[in-house]
C-alpha cells in the first residue's frame, strides 16, 4: 500500500514536471475552467442578490394586506374605510396611540435609464405617515424627507443609481405634474430602494385614484400576532381582503424571477462546463497520447497501472481546481456587490438589487471545477492505462 | 543442467490478430537459456525478434505454451503480479533508449528503485553504483536532451542493472548507434556479462554485434535455427 502512494506520488511528480513542455494546452484548459465556474458564480450571484433583497424588504411581524383575490399590491385595492377597520383589529402594533398601519397606493411612470438612455418602469408609491415605522429599515441618507401634503418625493439609492435625473433638488416632470426631489433613502438593500415615494394624498389627487389606495402594510405588535389579526381580518364581514407575512409575499414574488435565473444560469453555466469538459479531455488525451512512450515505459519497468491512472487525474484535478479558484475568485472580485437592476416581472417595473457572491456559491463554482477535472483526467487516464505496453513502445 | 537454465520456453506460439487477419509471429517455439549466457537473436526485419524479447520480458502473454523464468510461470501470472516481477528480474534495454526527458540521468536510473522498499540513502548508493559501472558517474545530473546518444543509452544500461537482476533483455541497442559508439555500448554489454554475472539476451540485426555474445540464433518463420537458413 505505501508502495502504491510512493508510486502514485512519483508518478504525479514526473506529470506534473511536463506541464512546462505543454504549458500552452495545460493553461487553455485552465482559463477554460476558470471561465465556467466565473461565470457559474456570476450568474447565481444574481439569483442570489435578488433574494436578498426581497429577504430584506420582507419582515416577519410586518403584515401585507390586499384585496381578496389579488395576487400583487398591482392587482388590488383597497378603500378608506378598509384602512380604518384594518387599524382597528387585534394585533396591530400601535406608536403613541396611532395604529402602524400604512395604507399605500403605487402607479408605474417611465424614467430613462443611465445606461440606456431608454425609459424603463419605476414603481411610485404614495405613503402616509406611519409607513416609517412599518417599512422601519427606510433611512433618509440625503437630504430631507419629502413635506406632506407638497409635491415632493424621496428616491431611493437603486433607483437613483439606475435612472438619470433623480439627484437631490432636481424636478421631476409627470404628466401635468411636477415633483421636487428632497431626499434619498435607503432600506438596507430592500426592494424600496429601487422606488420614488410621496404623499399618498398627494398622489392620489394626480393619478384619478380618488381615496384609494391598493394595499396596507401592518407592523404587528408581535410576529406571533400574526394569526390573531389575520382571523380578525379575514373574518370580519365588513372587509373582503387577504392577509399575508409580508416575508411570504415578497418570497412568492421573488420565485419566479429566481427561478428563472437561477435555471438560465444553470443552462448557460452548464453549455460552458460541457465546453470546458471537452478542453480538459483534450489536454490530458494530448498529454497521454504524448507520453504514451513514457508511461509504456514506466509500466514496462514494473509500475502498475492504477498509479498511472490516478497520477493523471490528479494531474487534470490540479489544473483544474486552479483554474476553478480563479474563476471563482475573479466573479467574487468583479461582481460581489456589483449594483444592477432587473424587471419585476410582477410589477413590471425595475428593482435594483446587487449580486451577491457568497461563500456557499464559491464554494459549488470549485466543486464543479473537481468535477470537469475529474471527468477530464479519467478518460484519458483509462485509456493510458488500457494501452498494452508493447503496442505503445512498438508505436511510441 | 536445469538447474542452470534461467529462461525456458516450450511450444510458444504467439498469433497477433490485425482485423479478421492473423498473423503467426511465433510457431512452436522452443528456447533454454542458461543462466550467465550472452544470447543474439537475430533474424529478418518483423520475423518477430521484439515479440519474443517482450514474451521473456513479461510485456506480452504467449497465445499457448509456457515461459519459465527462474522457476517461475509467468505466463500464468496476472498482470499486476506481472508488473512486480518485472521490477525485480529484469533489466530492460531500450533501441530509443526511452529515458524521461524531464528527469535528470540519475532519477531515470533510480526509477525501478522507486518500486522497491529501498531507504534514500541506499537508493543513491545503488544508482551511484550503476552509473559507475556504465561509465557516467560525471554526467549523472545531466538531463537526456543534454547527452549524447551513446550516453543516454548508457543511462538505460544503468537503469536496467540497478535493481541487480540477473536478466537484462536488450531490444537491438546500438540500433541507433553509429558503429564506434555502439562498439562502446558492446563492450559495456560484454563486461556486464562477464564481470557482473548478468544473463543477456540481446535483439539485433547487426553480424559485427552479434559476434559480441556466446550464442547466435537466428529466427525465421517463427522457429528458432542456430544457423541463417541458405
Ligand atoms: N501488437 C501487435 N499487433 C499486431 N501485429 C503485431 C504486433 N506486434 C508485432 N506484430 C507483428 O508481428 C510481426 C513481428 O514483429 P516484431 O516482433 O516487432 O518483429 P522484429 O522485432 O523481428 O522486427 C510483424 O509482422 C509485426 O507487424
Ligand atoms: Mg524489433
Amino acid at each position: 500500500m505505501l508502495n502504491w502512494i510512493s508510486q502514485v506520488v512519483a508518478l504525479t511528480g514526473f506529470n506534473l514536471r511536463t506541464i512546462p513542455q505543454r504549458m500552452g494546452s495545460a493553461f487553455a484548459s485552465m482559463v477554460g475552467i476558470a471561465g465556467v465556474v466565473a461565470v457559474f458564480v456570476a450568474v447565481l450571484s444574481i439569483g442570489h442578490g435578488i433574494s436578498r433583497t426581497m429577504r430584506q424588504t420582507g419582515s416577519a411581524d410586518v403584515a401585507l394586506v390586499l384585496r381578496a383575490g389579488a395576487d400583487s399590491e398591482m392587482t388590488s385595492i383597497l378603500v378608506r374605510d378598509d384602512v380604518k377597520l384594518i387599524g382597528e383589529a387585534p394585533g396591530v402594533a400601535r406608536a403613541d396611540g396611532v395604529a402602524l398601519v400604512s395604507p399605500e397606493l403605487f402607479v408605474v411612470i417611465n424614467l430613462p435609464k443611465r445606461s440606456t438612455g431608454t425609459d424603463a418602469n419605476v414603481p411610485f408609491r404614495g405613503v402616509e405617515k406611519p409607513v416609517l415605522g412599518v417599512r422601519s429599515n427606510v433611512k433618509i441618507v440625503d437630504g430631507r424627507m419629502f413635506e406632506w401634503g407638497k409635491n415632493e418625493v424621496i428616491v431611493g439609492r437603486g433607483a437613483l443609481i439606475e435612472f438619470t435625473g433623480l439627484e437631490r433638488g432636481k424636478t421631476i416632470k409627470i404628466g401635468q405634474n411636477e415633483w421636487t426631489i428632497a431626499g434619498v433613502f435607503e432600506s438596507n438593500g430592500g426592494l424600496e430602494e429601487s422606488e420614488i415615494w410621496t404623499d399618498a394624498a398627494v398622489l392620489q389627487p394626480a393619478y384619478h385614484r380618488g381615496s384609494s389606495y391598493q394595499a396596507a402594510l401592518v407592523r404587528l405588535a408581535s410576529a406571533g400576532s400574526y394569526d390573531e389579526f389575520k382571523d380578525a381580518l379575514t373574518t370580519d364581514p365588513r372587509l373582503n381582503v387577504k392577509v399575508q407575512r409580508m416575508t411570504e409575499y415578497y418570497a412568492e414574488q421573488s420565485r419566479t424571477l429566481h427561478l428563472l435565473i437561477t435555471v438560465l444560469g444553470t443552462l448557460v453555466a452548464g453549455l460552458m462546463g460541457l465546453g470546458a469538459l471537452f478542453g480538459a479531455l483534450n489536454t490530458m488525451y494530448t498529454a497521454v497520447a504524448g507520453r504514451a512512450r513514457e508511461i509504456a515505459t514506466l509500466k514496462a519497468l514494473g509500475f502498475r497501472s492504477s498509479p498511472v491512472v490516478i497520477s493523471i487525474i490528479t494531474e487534470s484535478l490540479l489544473l483544474a481546481t486552479i483554474g476553478g479558484t480563479v474563476g471563482a475568485l475573479l466573479a467574487w472580485a468583479a461582481f460581489d456587490g456589483y449594483r444592477a437592476a432587473t424587471l419585476n416581472w410582477q410589477s413590471f417595473s425595475q428593482v435594483t438589487f446587487a449580486f451577491d457572491v457568497n461563500t456557499r456559491l464559491l464554494v459549488e463554482g470549485i466543486v464543479c471545477s473537481l468535477l470537469i477535472g475529474v471527468i477530464g483526467g479519467l478518460f484519458p487516464a483509462i485509456r493510458a492505462a488500457r494501452l498494452p505496453v508493447s503496442v505503445a513502445l512498438r508505436e511510441g | 543442467m536445469s538447474n542452470d537454465t534461467l529462461v525456458r520456453l516450450g511450444g510458444v506460439e504467439k498469433t497477433f490478430r490485425r482485423g479478421s487477419e492473423e498473423i503467426h509471429v511465433l510457431h512452436e517455439l522452443s528456447l533454454e537459456i542458461p543462466n550467465g549466457e550472452f544470447l543474439a537473436l537475430m533474424g529478418p526485419s518483423g520475423s518477430g525478434k521484439s515479440t519474443l524479447l517482450n514474451l521473456i520480458a513479461g510485456l506480452d502473454k504467449p497465445t499457448r505454451g509456457t515461459i519459465e523464468i527462474g522457476g517461475e510461470r509467468i505466463d500464468q501470472m496476472a498482470g499486476r503480479a506481472l508488473a512486480g516481477w518485472r521490477a525485480r528480474h529484469v533489466g530492460l534495454v531500450f533501441q530509443f533508449y526511452n529515458l524521461l526527458p524531464v528527469l535528470s540521468a540519475e532519477k531515470n536510473v533510480e526509477l525501478p528503485l522507486l518500486l522497491t522498499s529501498l531507504s534514500n540513502a541506499e537508493r543513491k548508493r545503488h544508482v551511484a553504483n550503476a552509473l559507475e559501472i556504465v561509465g557516467l558517474s560525471h554526467r549523472a545530473k545531466h538531463t537526456p536532451r543534454t547527452l549524447s546518444g551513446g550516453e543516454q543509452q548508457r543511462v538505460g544500461i544503468a537503469r536496467a542493472i540497478v535493481s541487480d537482476s540477473t536478466l537484462v533483455l536488450a531490444d537491438e541497442p546500438t540500433g541507433d548507434l553509429d558503429r564506434k559508439t555502439g562498439d562502446g555500448i558492446l563492450d559495456l554489454l560484454q563486461a556486464l556479462n562477464r564481470e557482473h554475472g548478468k544473463t543477456i539476451v540481446m535483439v539485433t540485426h547487426d553480424a559485427h554485434a552479434a559476434k559480441r555474445s556466446n550464442r547466435v540464433l537466428y529466427l525465421l518463420d517463427g522457429q528458432l535455427s542456430t544457423e541463417l537458413a541458405a
